[in-house]
Formats: C-alpha cells, sequence, structure tokens
C-alpha cells in the first residue's frame, strides 16, 4: 500500500484539473480543504469522487463523499477503503 | 420613448467559416461548407451530406479552460460559446470582475442541445451507473447551457435566458433582446442561437425523408434553395451572435455600429388553413412580414434585400408567394432575394442567428451574397419574380434595408427588419 505521502502526492494528481486557486495547491498539506483553500467548485467534488474510485478501484459510498471535504479526510477514506478490500 | 437598438458585436461559427472574418469571406464568394460524412454513411442515412463548422482543437483552447473541456461532450456548447464570446470581444465590451454587469443580458437558444453528451448518459443510466455521471451532465444538456457558460464568461446579469422555436430560435432571440433593449429594461443584449451536429439531430429530418439523398457524391451542390431540381433541405450546425445595444450606450462608448434593428414581428399560423406541425399556413407568414414591416415603421418598397428561410424544399415557391403578397412587389420590382442555406444547409435552431449574422455584414460591408446553386430557378418562383432578382454572383452594392424571416415547425414564424446605421 502507498505510505501517505504517496498518496498525497497521487491525490494531488487527481485533484490537480479542478483546482482554481494555484497558489495554494503549492502548499497542500492534510489540512488543505478543497473549497476553502483550493477554491474548489463544489460541484467537481463529485468528479474528485469518481476520479478517486477509477484510480483506486474503490466504491466511495455517499456517507464518505460527505465527509471528503479536506485532504486529510479523503486519505483517510481512501485508506480505509483500501484495507476493506 | 422606446429606445433605437443597434448591432455592435457579431460572432458566428458556420459550416463555411469560423469567426466572422472567415465567414464574411466565405459569404462574399459565395463559399460551400457542405461535406461527405462517412458517420452518416456507416449509420445508412439517406442523406450523407451536412454543414459542420471547422472547429479546430485550438478553438476550442481559446474558449474554454482545461477543467471546463473535461468531459465536455457537446457541439452545440461549443458552438454558442465560441460565438457569444466572439460577438462580446468584438463588441469592445468587457467581462465584469467582481460586480456583474447588471445592464447586460442574455438570450441564446437551441432547439435541443448536447444531444452527444445526453447519449452518453443514457448509456451510463441504462447500465445501472447513475452514479458515476458525474457533475457536468446537467449543465450540458440544460436547453439554457449556453446561456448559462457565456453568464460565467461574461459577468452578465440582467435577464439570462434561453429560447427555442424550432429553426425560428434566433431570429426570435434577436426580437426578444431587441424588445428588452427598446423598452429600457437592459442597455445590451447578447443574443444568438446554436445548433448541435451530428446523426442524432438530423435523423429525425431523415426519416422523413425531407433531406436529398442525390448529392451524396457532390454536397457542394446539394443545398439548392430557389431550384428546380431542389430535393430537401440539407442538415447544418453551428452558432450565431449578436450583441444588441441601445444606440445611447453604443455612442456613449463609441462602439462600432454594425447595423440597427427596427423592430420585426413573431406570430404562428396556428395550425390552422393550410398549417400543419411541419408546414406554415400562409396568411401567418404573409401577416407576419405584414406586421414586421409596421412595427419597423418601413414602406414595402423600402425593402432592398430579403435574405429568406428558403430552405430548398418544396416550400419555397410559397415563401416566394408570401413575400410576393406582403410586400404587393413581383417581377422585376421584387428585391433582391437570397438564401444563406445555399452554401452552409439549414442549421435548424442556429439558422436564424447565422443567418441575421450575414445579414447585418451584407448592410455593414456594401454587398449582396449569393445564392448558390439556383442557376435553374423554380418555375413556380420565376413565373413570380424577376430572376434577375436571385443573385448567381455576389453583388457589390450599398444596401439600406433587408428584411429576414425564418419560419420554424409548429407554425411559428419570426421576421426583422434590419437598416445600415447612418450616424
Amino acid at each position: 500500500m502507498q505510505t501517505k505521502d504517496e498518496l498525497i502526492t497521487a491525490l494531488k494528481t487527481i485533484v490537480k484539473p479542478y483546482v482554481q486557486d494555484e497558489q495554494a495547491f503549492e502548499h497542500v498539506t492534510e489540512a488543505t480543504d478543497f473549497i476553502r483553500d483550493l477554491k474548489i467548485n463544489s460541484a467537481n467534488l463529485v468528479d474528485i469522487a469518481l476520479d478517486v474510485e477509477e484510480a483506486y478501484d474503490i466504491e466511495i459510498d455517499n456517507e464518505s463523499m460527505e465527509k471528503m471535504l479536506t485532504v486529510g479526510t479523503a486519505i483517510d477514506i481512501i485508506q480505509e477503503k483500501l484495507a476493506a478490500k | 420613448m422606446r429606445n433605437r437598438v443597434v448591432v455592435t458585436g457579431l460572432g458566428v461559427v458556420s459550416p463555411n467559416g469560423v469567426g466572422v472574418p472567415a465567414f464574411l469571406e466565405a459569404i462574399e464568394t459565395g463559399k460551400s461548407g457542405i461535406t461527405f460524412h462517412q458517420e452518416l454513411a456507416d449509420l445508412k442515412f439517406a442523406c450523407q451530406v451536412g454543414g459542420i463548422p471547422p472547429v479546430t482543437e485550438a478553438h476550442k483552447q481559446q474558449y474554454f479552460t482545461d477543467l471546463q473541456l473535461r468531459g465536455l461532450n457537446s457541439s452545440g456548447i461549443i458552438y454558442g460559446v465560441m460565438a457569444g464570446m466572439e460577438a462580446w470581444h468584438n463588441a469592445g465590451l468587457p467581462t465584469a470582475t467582481d460586480e456583474p454587469d447588471w445592464d447586460s443580458g442574455i438570450i441564446f437558444g437551441t432547439g435541443m442541445l448536447s444531444v452527444d453528451k445526453f447519449r452518453e448518459s443514457i448509456y451510463k443510466v441504462d447500465e445501472g451507473q447513475v452514479r458515476r455521471l458525474g457533475s457536468t451532465v446537467v449543465l450540458q444538456i440544460m436547453t439554457s447551457g449556453v446561456s448559462a457558460y457565456l453568464t460565467g464568461m461574461t459577468g452578465c446579469g440582467n435577464q439570462i435566458s434561453a429560447n427555442s422555436s424550432a429553426c425560428a430560435t434566433g431570429t426570435e432571440a434577436l426580437l426578444l433582446a431587441y424588445e428588452r433593449i427598446a423598452s429600457g429594461s437592459a442597455k445590451r443584449m447578447l443574443a444568438g442561437s446554436c445548433s448541435d451536429h451530428g446523426p442524432y439531430i438530423w435523423g429525425g429530418f431523415d426519416a422523413m425523408r425531407v433531406l436529398p439523398y442525390q448529392y451524396n457524391e457532390d454536397p457542394e451542390r446539394a443545398s439548392r434553395p430557389l431550384s428546380a431540381s431542389a430535393s430537401g433541405f440539407v442538415p447544418g450546425s453551428g452558432a450565431g451572435a449578436l450583441v444588441l445595444e441601445s444606440l445611447e450606450s453604443a455612442q456613449e462608448r463609441k462602439a462600432t455600429i454594425y447595423a440597427e434593428v427596427l423592430g420585426g414581428h413573431m406570430n404562428s399560423g396556428g395550425q390552422r388553413a393550410g398549417g400543419t406541425m411541419t408546414a406554415p399556413n400562409p396568411v401567418a407568414v404573409r401577416k407576419c412580414i405584414e406586421t414586421a414591416l409596421v412595427q419597423a415603421g418601413v414602406r414595402a418598397d423600402e425593402v432592398d434585400v430579403i435574405d429568406g428561410h428558403l430552405t430548398a424544399t418544396i416550400k419555397d415557391p410559397a415563401e416566394v408567394t408570401a413575400w410576393c403578397e406582403a410586400l404587393q412587389r413581383q417581377g422585376g420590382d421584387f428585391p433582391y432575394v437570397n438564401s444563406l442555406k445555399s452554401m452552409v444547409g439549414h442549421c435548424l435552431s442556429a439558422a436564424g442567428s447565422i443567418e441575421c449574422v450575414a445579414s447585418v455584414l451584407e448592410l455593414y460591408n456594401g454587398f449582396i451574397y449569393p445564392s448558390i446553386n439556383s442557376e435553374d430557378s423554380h418555375p413556380d418562383i420565376s413565373a413570380q419574380i424577376d430572376v434577375s432578382r436571385i443573385p448567381q454572383q455576389s453583388i457589390r452594392k450599398e444596401i439600406t434595408i433587408i428584411a429576414k424571416a425564418n419560419f420554424g415547425f409548429g407554425d411559428v414564424n419570426a421576421c426583422i427588419l434590419l437598416k445600415k446605421f447612418l450616424a
């Protein structure tokens, strides 16, 4: 399984096309909020979830998606789903 | 006191030219944009020719961000946004920063939008994959999709809407925008319309057998309005857009004024007295033109050119009859008459706006574009008007007033009067 740092790097690649604040994107941490910090359109969170599903061959249910608002929570969810596979 | 309304911006994505400079050159020289499409042949269409604007990846990159292009599967939105933004920039208008431009609105019509995206979605839904549709479906398939995209790009904050009246859509959009400015509810309106291309839009017409099947090996000759050998309309696609503006606002901004909109009229034949779902009530067509002249304050003898609807079906002679009756002019006294469809086909819901852009270009540049493929004029037409009134080549000539009309399924009509602007 990927380390946390590797997961963050992979997640950044997935999120990049939706980012509207390039400067904040340079300094992504686990606390980075997709909407507040990266200025991602809230409707695009659905697309990010789909892209994550495809990249990791997992399914992100509605409940998990609602929590997937920061880089940190996204990583937690990916790890949790991968562990359950 | 009603405001005078002028045209200050033009944009077009047409089968024979993308962008106003290319389109102007094409219509001056009578260049056809009709080509053969292998996809239609593979799908066993009787008519395998059509008009598709030559839009490149570079064009898309110019008007859309990478994010906007992600999952974008809609020729109509691409055409509409390109034409709309070209017109907006052409008018010299800024894109609003934080504050919306409360005085500028958008009316951008279509017949049906993003049929390819719809198809993609239907497959996913039927496979039980609704959750994998993502966020882009609704924004693309809603009828107001183009006006919504354009709002975000321009920051317009007045009325934002999309109209739909089949093949009269584009001309109707212009008249609705004209009315909004004339009445003082807006200073500027971006008005236009678009149509997707492809087998899912065109198939229904092929099935109705109203498209020509004899010209698959000779596509440029396929679209033949006013001709004895016309055998149906060639399907087209694209978008046209015009910035309409109060004369006062245009003069304050020192904007280039391309033409004045004098007014017009819209009506329906109620599918009575010869009118049906697919054929116009001839009385309604005549009344639409007559009322448009009255609304615009134009005498019938002042009309220099008719840019007709003229699709190249059996209805062309009836349209000429309606013009003759409405204007009380015939023979050598009939105005010049042409059909842009001879070069680009019938661009359906985009027809009115692309053709209105062409009309404005004629007024501003002083020429009458040729109605190609009409060398063998229809006998029922040459019995009513002198064939010299149908230009075979471009005619260089200062013209003052153009009457432009479009008619649509459902028995709906729209006619607009445009005038060369004299400061």
